[in-house]
């Protein structure tokens, strides 16, 4: 059995959509539990995945028994087996989570919506375990249609936000189609490791210089790393809760983890050192991302707005982390997908809560909050200082190790850069808690009539248990990751470290 | 100048790839009306299938159907250079897929988007969101 996990991973989920398809039609009672066993199959796969991985090494899976270069083969070490792990566990919870707000949010729509939820989780963990390059595409498009699919079946202007994703999402798809396509031309291969090996001849090649480039800015498009990050704000703040709260945190994720996988597997750190020459370039992108991010969160009078801009500058400080080029804050880049991906859960799981129960996340929804959903607000909270970065949370550590991997590389923008986002998380959410401490709820705003805002207030009330007990979870996650810091970077994330960063 | 012509001739369906490209993107930024926007992004994915699908053709070579297949007691070695590469083509065929599953997303999010606003016109659409 323990073998087959690689292949479980992805053939659970897969097969289980398919069946809540059916059940959406017969039995739409059935699609929920249907959903659990499918992402509970990829989750124990997975953690027993990295269980493996971690006692004997990396595993390689032959997938109908074709010989690596030739047919597609699943390639999980450390850095794979975490990130699956991490995107079945939230997805999991998430589901968990919404199966209330799944009802509102997607009337009629429930055996689509569950159907596309497994898919989208299948495509994200397919493309955390493939190793090749053109199965992680597949995959890719399998996540992201399903994925524009979740947020535009929502009414109101969702549409039109996941359409414009749409067409941003499908020129950086597309561009790394065309960059797998270039390396395809010098190499004739499609297999990662194949590909590390016989790309090491061809350095100081333009081609491989322009398959690089064309590769890297479409992961950027799809990661929404800054100049290309229009789609974001639009796309998650307009998505229903249950969407908003999976693609959130696992999207930008696990297209962060794709792409130091390109950078570490498929070309080396040599040549991006060396060859690309690049790193200052990006580096300073990575320094716009977090000003321009946190000064436009700073804009904005809406919490789940906020949150994506939020998601636009950590994007920044995970792209400048893995390309300062050395240990440290690759070490911090690989951290902080997991760290941002449990606090970016979190809190947008609290946003979705907490609009469960307002029907709305503007500012002036959040007013008395405190008192009203004391829990939910606590898990805010949680999730607020985590992103801040105050010690027990884990995004303390994770942005520690980026501060000394760019002090290291004596890079004062990217460290003055991060101080500076985290500076203004501060008073972003310091202004949330003033309001939703201090400000009583106030009656009659919004063009509402005075009663229906007086049974509003009545009814206003803890979010259900269902939605609560995930999102505690996620909130105790989040100390509970800051205090396994330290063998969470020893035992899983330094092994991985190539040895060519300084 | 001379030295590109050769490279002009000889590379031609470089230039042809490129070219569709860029018309498929001109047509996603400048186009007003949401479905030629999707028109563009078909053009868009088909020129990098053409692309693949001109990197596996050769001169003279006929379809990758071995003529002399092994089984018949003598083996005959198989040279590549008389058959075109499938392998880019096979590729394309997933490509195919999800170039249409995109197209049909992306239509019927129009749909959802014609029945909310009445137009497909994205500057009527912005007035509308203005205003409201």
């Amino acid at each position: 059995m323990s073998e087959q996990y690689p292949a479980l991973v992805v053939i659970g989920p897969l097969l289980c959509a398919l069946l809540v398809s059916v059940a959406g039609w017969l039995r739409p009672r059935l699609c929920l539990p249907l959903a659990i066993v499918g992402l509970g199959i990829a989750a124990a796969a997975s953690t027993g995945l990295l269980a493996q991985v971690l006692a004997t090494g990396p595993v390689s899976y032959r997938l109908g028994g074709w010989a690596p270069p030739w047919g597609i083969v699943y390639y999980v070490d450390n850095l794979s087996a975490v990130v699956a792990a991490l995107v079945s566990w939230v997805a999991l919870f998430n589901l968990a989570a919404s199966y209330r707000t799944a009802m509102t949010d997607y009337p009629e729509k429930i055996g689509p919506f569950y159907t596309l939820y497994v898919l989208a989780v299948t495509g994200m963990l397919g493309m955390v375990v493939t190793g090749d390059a053109f199965n992680l595409y597949v995959l890719l498009e399998i996540t992201s249609l399903t994925g524009y699919a979740l947020i535009g079946l929502a009414g109101g202007r969702a549409p039109l936000a996941s359409l414009n994703y749409l067409f941003l999402g499908t020129i950086g798809a597309s561009f790394y189609l065309l960059g797998v396509g270039y390396l395809y031309i010098v190499t004739g291969s499609l297999n990662m490791a194949d590909l590390a090996k016989l790309l090491t001849p061809l350095y100081g090649s333009l081609a491989l210089l322009a398959a690089f480039a064309i590769t890297l800015v479409g992961l950027w498009m799809k990661m929404a790393f800054f100049p290309l990050h229009a789609w974001l704000p639009n796309a998650y703040g307009f998505a229903p809760a249950p969407a908003a709260s999976l693609l959130a945190p696992l999207m930008t994720k696990v297209m962060v983890y794709v792409m130091i996988r390109v950078m570490i597997s498929v070309f080396t750190v040599e040549f991006i050192l060396q060859e690309v020459a690049l790193s200052q370039f990006v580096v300073w992108l990575a320094v716009a991302a977090m000003v321009a991010g946190a000064l436009m969160a700073l804009g904005q009078r809406d919490l789940k707005r906020m949150l994506a801009y939020i998601v636009v500058a950590e994007v920044g400080y995970m792209v400048g982390g893995a390309w300062l080029g050395n240990k440290m804050a690759m070490t911090g880049a690989i951290l902080h997908i997991i760290n941002d991906a449990v606090m970016t859960f979190c809190v947008f799981l609290a946003a979705g809560c907490i609009y469960q129960k307002t029907r709305g996340t503007a500012f002036e929804d959040l007013q008395g909050l405190f008192k009203k959903m004391p829990w939910t607000m606590t898990a805010l909270a949680a999730g607020a200082l985590a992103m801040i970065g105050v010690p027990p949370f884990c995004g303390f550590f994770s942005k520690w190790y980026l501060i000394r991997g760019g002090l290291e590389a004596g890079h004062w923008g990217f460290v003055g850069a991060l101080l500076f986002s985290s500076l203004v998380n501060v008073v972003l959410f310091f202004r949330i808690f003033e309001i939703a401490f201090f400000e009583p709820m106030s009656h009659g705003h919004g063009g509402h009539g005075g009663h229906g805002e007086q049974a509003k207030a009545i009814a206003l009330t803890e979010a259900p248990l269902s939605m609560l007990l995930p999102l505690l979870a996620a909130a105790l996650g989040l100390v509970a990751l800051g205090l396994a810091t330290g063998p969470l970077v020893e035992k899983i994330i330094l092994p991985i470290i190539p040895a060519g960063l300084g | 100048m001379e030295e590109y012509i050769p490279l002009f001739l000889t590379k031609y369906n470089y230039w042809v790839y490129i070219t569709l490209m860029m018309i498929g993107l001109w047509a996603m930024i400048a186009k007003n009306n949401l479905v030629k926007k999707i028109v563009g992004m078909n053009i868009f994915q088909t020129a990098i299938i053409l692309f693949y699908v001109s990197i596996g053709a050769k001169y003279g070579a006929t379809i990758p159907i071995l003529q002399h297949g092994s089984g018949h007691g003598h083996e005959a070695a198989v040279h590549a250079a008389d058959y075109i590469n499938p392998l880019p083509h096979v590729l394309m065929l997933t490509a195919i897929v999800v170039s249409v599953a995109t197209l049909g997303v992306a239509l019927a999010l129009v749909i959802k988007i014609h029945q909310r606003h009445r137009t497909l016109e994205e500057d009527e659409i912005l007035e509308q969101l203005r205003e409201s």
